[in-house]
């Protein structure tokens, strides 16, 4: 066994001796090396389900599948039942026959495959497919304090900062591998000092800051930082209700992909931040005031991608992350009361909305709203939409969106909600 | 010009620099490549006016740390595997934990090693640019070179 600077249990140290197989002794060295690179000094228990951020079988991620075979192959799976990302389900997707033939066998022809290797290492249920696996539909939701690891930079956000639990930024694999081996090693995140913030945050508007671009403007200055926002209880209230929670996950989404933020404290409304208040900012912290010009500038920013910058949307999606069955319930009211104002039937752009598989089915059984909605024109999905764009067919088309998250990955342009909204009732 | 780093995979060669100033987005650079199965890597991310349609294949890319989706790790893995990653990733800073998964898992799963040394220290990138010949030794020390 190699030296390890690392604290380690007797068991630990067997697995690592290769006393329970080669794959396993892997797997735990994968773990522990990851650790000793960020100086962890033990590995911790993971308390609570993981979350995968690989739910796509593209053939290219032939390492993966190999390490999958080699798991199952010696009986590994989780300790418990894991969420993963969204599945590429193109059923409810403008999609013409050549690119859903692109989609089904050559982007994700290993899908069912794949689908199949999760399922053996632990998979929770077929329906276990989204990025947001912390609804209440679905029901991966730790509690403050819980251990985790998991993968999605969405997710993991979310879970350090809204609901207080504890993990880092694991990267796809490693989390699986924690899992298997149910270790994740004692550092960042993890720790108390890991948690305190580098950054405070001034929020200085005139209005309710969008949530999309301020996440961008946070996580683009302070890139992997802890930032403490400080200001937005005045707009958002100080009770950590649905609706405030729907706009930390959109705002924590664009941080963590506009940079690298793993976790943040929003003052009076996040547990920790309720609980400590300014004392989480390091005593060395930097100030980054957002006002309204700042995220005008942001905004202005975003380079346009589409080969005609002048061109008619052509696709619009909403919901990455995945939407809660309320921002549903919201945009139906809002698409069909801008619809109604311009005197339109139909969305003037084809829409996609996207949701948890369970949401979705959740938001059908409000017979009302789905007549609604459908009557629109808006499609209801539980893909992912970076699936969609990843392509290079797709890549070409003028897509809209409201997520920063979309925006940073492919080649559609972000439009505020109400921006959106004027597109789709555009007479 | 000479840096110290924290050697995380070690090794020894001589390689071109490629440079970013800011986070490398891992996903955001390497997926279209990747995807299309080319032999290189043109940097795909938008947002990164330093790389962007840059090959960073075979070379030594210096950089702060990665940043974006974690699937940042298994992307790194993937392209290791296809033999299309950089040579080494040179980081100024401390390496951050998608970058130290991805080369891990590449390293013990795949037997592929990316030379990876961090803490270069925010003097190495001011200093180093696109185009030098680094020299990379055992022990962590990056030489820079002027063509």
């Amino acid at each position: 066994m190699a030296d390890y600077a690392m604290r380690l249990s007797d068991d630990e140290r067997s697995v690592l001796a290769g006393d329970k197989g080669e794959t396993l002794r892997k797997a735990l060295e994968t773990v522990v090396r990851y650790g000793e690179v960020f100086g962890a000094d033990s590995l911790a228990d993971v308390e609570k389900p993981v979350h995968l951020v690989t739910s796509f079988g593209v053939p290219l991620l032939k390492p993966v599948f190999s390490l999958m075979d080699e798991l199952i192959e010696n009986g590994l799976k989780t300790a418990y039942p894991f969420t993963a990302d969204p599945r590429p389900d193109f059923s409810n997707v403008p999609a013409n026959p050549l690119e859903k033939l692109i989609f089904g066998k050559i982007m994700y022809g290993k899908q069912s495959e794949y689908e199949e290797q999760l399922r053996k290492t632990g998979l929770a249920s077929d329906d276990a497919f989204t990025c947001t696996c912390y609804m209440d539909e679905v029901g991966n939701i730790p509690s403050e304090g819980d251990i985790l690891a998991w993968a999605e930079s969405s997710a993991v956000v979310y879970a350090n900062s809204v609901l207080g639990a504890r993990t880092n930024r694991n990267s796809g694999v490693l989390e699986l591998l924690s899992g298997i081996t149910g270790k994740t090693p004692v550092f960042g995140f993890l720790s108390d000092e890991g948690r305190r913030a580098d950054w405070l945050i001034q929020v200085k508007t005139t209005k309710t800051p969008e949530a999309q671009v301020l996440g961008s403007a946070i996580g683009m200055k302070v890139m992997e930082d802890v930032p403490y926002i400080k200001g937005l209880d005045g707009f958002l209230g100080k009770e950590l209700n649905s609706e405030v929670k729907d706009y930390l996950k959109d705002m924590g989404a664009a941080t963590a992909s506009n940079g690298a933020v793993g976790l943040y404290h929003v003052e009076k409304l996040t547990p920790e931040a309720v609980k400590g208040g300014e004392s989480l900012l390091k005593k060395d912290y930097r100030t980054y005031v957002v006002d309204d010009a700042e995220l005008e500038r942001v905004k202005n920013a975003y380079p346009v991608m589409w080969k005609n910058k002048e061109a008619k949307p052509k696709v619009c999606f909403i919901g990455c992350p995945h939407l809660s069955y309320n921002q549903l319930i919201r945009w139906t009211d809002e698409i069909v009361g801008a619809l109604k104002k311009s005197g339109r039937k139909k969305v003037a752009v084809r829409t996609v909305m996207t949701a948890a598989p369970a949401v979705i089915e959740r938001f059908k059984t409000n017979k009302d709203f789905y007549a609604r909605l459908t009557a629109t024109g808006v499609r209801l999905s539980p893909v992912c939409p970076l699936m969609y764009m990843n392509n290079p067919l797709c890549a070409k088309k003028p897509v809209i969106t409201n997520s920063n998250k979309l925006r940073t990955y492919t080649t559609s342009r972000y439009y505020t909600d109400s921006e959106i909204l004027k597109c789709l009732a555009r007479r | 010009m000479e840096f110290q780093g924290r050697v995380i995979l070690g090794g020894e060669c001589t390689l071109e620099a490629v440079v970013t100033k800011q986070g490398f987005n891992t996903l955001a650079s390497c997926q279209k490549s990747a995807m299309a199965k080319k032999d290189r890597i043109l940097c795909s991310d938008q947002n990164n006016p330093d790389l962007f349609n840059k090959n960073i294949t075979g070379k030594a890319l210096c950089l702060p740390k990665t940043i974006g989706s974690t699937t940042g790790g298994m992307v790194l893995q993937t392209v290791a595997d296809m033999g299309i990653a950089p040579a080494a990733m040179l980081f100024s800073e401390s390496i951050d934990s998608l970058a130290a998964s991805g080369v891990i898992l590449a390293d013990i799963w795949n037997k592929h090693t990316i030379i990876t040394i961090d803490r270069l220290g925010a003097d190495f990138l001011d200093a180093v640019r696109s185009g030098m010949n680094l020299e990379i030794k055992k022990d962590g020390t990056v030489i820079l070179k002027e063509n």
